[in-house]
């Protein structure tokens, strides 16, 4: 019996288990501390499911709130410009907050107040998950604490200002490498204490159990619209479904409406960074080893004794050494591809969407964007490609014009 | 039967507590480890916690994360570790166990970990993040080996899941006693000593309560009601001194805080 809200189907679904297990990976390791509040979200979120009124909640929240539906937009100009398949995107930028992350905070905020927790806490890496967080407590009148590394306010500024201006209170983290990584970290470090009065609204498909698959369910909205729009306006399945992977809560919320279509190429794309040397990239699938971090047993850079390994991305969403559960189950089995793009491929995605569309993408997006490029210039006229458009890019502004004057 | 079964079988027979301080292996090397650990022996610990380093532990307050750093940054490393305690444990009448994150122990392999600990005189692990569900692989080789896996019990533990993770962790029960990260606190929980003594009351095996734990009053007020206590980041604030000060003068403060609260654990 599955425990989630959508039921993915096919030869890979009916995911996770009642321990959190996709295949051997996920569970929950956790000191026994936490143990109490996964037990009681795991509850809340079973009780949720059931409850119509949630369902109409959440809903009503997406419609007027975000602005959901999102859009299913055909990229006419880039498409002609790589000479192959049709990319249409899915227009996750245009949701309230400009990215997919507000589908799972409101979620979770809903599940905040049924659980009867005053305060919410979260971590953020580009900025996005924690404005969508800020959002959603502003939304409810919940108070709210966001983790953030020091490298990241440094490198997301305008996010910094835009949470605080919601009323959230952001601690810049500077342990560790000071990115997503030690954020979590700083998070989980926090709900230790807090853990009976807090809740912590973990923004990807990681962690432990039951977060990855409560962010999957959440994000779920985005796959199922656009698999909806495309039988609507094409009145066919894509041929391909493209989305960048940090720790992955847009791909898997994309590519879990999918799953069951065999025909359908799912391709995951990590940030590949300067270089394939470790340090150099954050790409855990295709350069990692199952491991344990956060909570979850899962692909992970790592050393041989079991440390956590340094990590690059230009982007700060991409750059954590771990990803979510369901992408290595989705590796072994075959069902996803997972591909690096590096920095450098991503900023010319970035330029060449920018100019042909008129459409700024997060750094996150324009790893996935790469690669529909490259894609769509191989495969026919008549293929479809279907990009997660997942977020825009007005945060990158200016570490764009800070890479362009020290490196380009 | 580990040696830490027999530690505490023979203080029973005494009618004594013991005294468990942590210590973060590498920090700032090995050598001085390995130097404080005999230290610690002589001064009259009954066993001590070895913290092998690891890069993310969300259970650790400042102080013990920074020591970990420290030791990562010398690139202390667990064959280093282990080659370590091989050639000290022999010296030692107190036993180590070792404090180590599963995500070490996963990539070590289950049965070698255990194997090479043991090889290396190590008697047993605390795996704080990993809780009675997942715990099961490893229990089962340590049950085989005879090497002892501590499981802890949080404040946050409902009862019934205290008793079942009682019954499956060998060597002694750890009680963590307050819901937060490791850190020396002022006071402790109001609550502790009766949730302490209505655990002791429904299991043979031996309570030790640690986090927290800091101040020779802690020790007097705890002693009474568990078998053991354990003190970590008030030795390892004292440990961050050895980059700066003479060593054996590090060693001689640490030894005199620990007659301190073995002092207060007699009384």
């Amino acid at each position: 019996m599955t425990e989630s809200m959508t039921h993915p189907g096919g030869q890979t679904g009916q995911v996770p288990d009642a321990l959190g297990r996709f295949g051997p990976f996920g569970g929950r390791y956790v000191p026994e501390t936490l143990v109490a509040a996964l037990d009681q979200l795991q509850a809340e979120y079973r009780s949720a499911v059931e409850d119509p009124l949630f369902h109409a909640t959440l809903d009503e929240l997406l419609r007027d709130f975000v602005g959901r539906p999102s859009p299913l937009y055909h990229a006419k100009r880039l498409s002609e410009h790589c000479g192959g398949a049709q990319i249409w995107l899915k227009r996750e930028d245009v949701n309230h907050t400009g990215a997919h992350k507000i589908n799972n905070t409101l979620g979770q905020a809903l599940l905040t107040l049924r659980m009867g927790k005053q305060r919410v806490i979260a971590e953020t890496g580009a900025g996005q998950h924690g404005v969508a967080t800020a959002t959603a407590c502003a939304h409810f009148g919940l108070p709210c604490v966001v983790y953030m590394g020091e490298e990241d306010v440094r490198r997301q500024a305008p996010n910094v200002f835009n949470m605080k201006l919601m009323g959230a209170e952001v601690r810049p983290v500077t342990t560790g490498s000071r990115t997503l990584r030690d954020a979590i970290n700083e998070a989980m470090r926090d709900w230790m204490s807090s853990v009976e009065t807090t809740h912590y609204i973990l923004g990807s498909v990681v962690g432990p159990h039951p977060f990855p698959m409560i962010v999957r369910d959440f994000q779920a909205v985005i796959g199922r619209e656009a698999r909806q729009q495309c039988l609507a306006r094409l009145g066919r399945l894509p041929n391909s479904v493209v989305a960048c992977v940090g720790g992955g809560s847009n791909a898997a919320g994309m590519f879990s409406a999918f799953i069951a279509d065999g025909q359908v190429e799912l391709v995951g794309v990590e940030a590949g960074g300067r270089s394939a040397k470790p340090g150099d990239h954050s790409a855990s699938l295709t350069f990692g080893s199952p491991g344990v971090l956060h909570g979850s047993f899962s692909y992970v850079m790592q050393d041989e004794d079991g440390q956590t390994g340094q990590v690059h991305s230009l982007s700060a969403g991409l750059d954590y050494p771990g990803v979510g559960p369901e992408h290595s189950f989705w590796k072994d089995t075959g069902r996803v591809q997972y591909l690096p793009c590096g920095d450098e491929a991503a900023l010319e995605a970035f330029d060449l969407v920018a100019r042909n569309e008129g459409i700024l993408s997060a750094l996150e997006t324009a790893h996935a964007l790469a690669q529909a490029i490259q894609l769509a210039a191989s495969r026919p006229k008549d293929q479809i490609i279907l990009v997660c458009l997942s977020g825009r890019g007005d945060k990158d502004a200016a570490e764009i014009a800070r890479l362009r004057q020290t490196a380009m | 039967m580990s040696a830490i079964d027999r530690l505490f079988e023979t203080l029973r027979a005494e009618k004594r507590k013991a005294l468990m301080p942590f210590i973060t292996a590498g920090d700032p090397d090995l050598d001085f480890t390995a130097d404080l650990l005999k230290q610690l022996d002589a001064c009259g610990c009954s066993l001590c916690e070895l913290g092998i380093p690891y890069s993310d532990p969300i259970a650790d307050g400042p102080v013990i994360q920074a020591s970990y750093t420290r030791a990562l940054d010398r690139k202390t490393h667990l064959a280093d570790i282990f080659e370590m305690t091989r050639r000290i444990a022999p010296t030692l009448s107190m036993p180590i166990v070792s404090m180590v994150s599963y995500a070490i122990v996963f990539r070590r392999g289950i049965a070698s970990f255990v194997a090479e600990a043991q090889a290396a005189g190590i008697a047993g692990a605390i795996v704080p993040d990993l809780p009675v569900e997942e715990a099961e692989p490893l229990a089962e080789v340590c049950r085989r080996e005879d090497f002892s896996l501590i499981q802890l019990v949080a404040p946050t533990t409902p009862r019934e899941r205290a008793i079942r993770i009682a019954e499956s962790s060998t060597g002694f029960l750890y009680y963590v006693s307050v819901a937060g990260i490791t850190g020396e606190r002022t006071r402790l929980p109001a609550d502790l000593a009766e949730n302490v003594a209505w655990l002791r009351a429904r299991t043979s095996l031996p309570i030790c309560i640690g986090f927290g734990i800091s101040q020779p009053e802690h020790v007097r007020q705890l002693a009474p009601v568990a078998d053991g206590l354990i003190v970590g980041s008030a030795i390892v604030r004292r440990i961050a001194q050895a980059d700066r000060q003479p060593r054996d003068q590090v060693l001689a403060q640490i030894a005199d805080y620990i007659r301190q609260l073995l002092g207060a654990l007699e009384s």
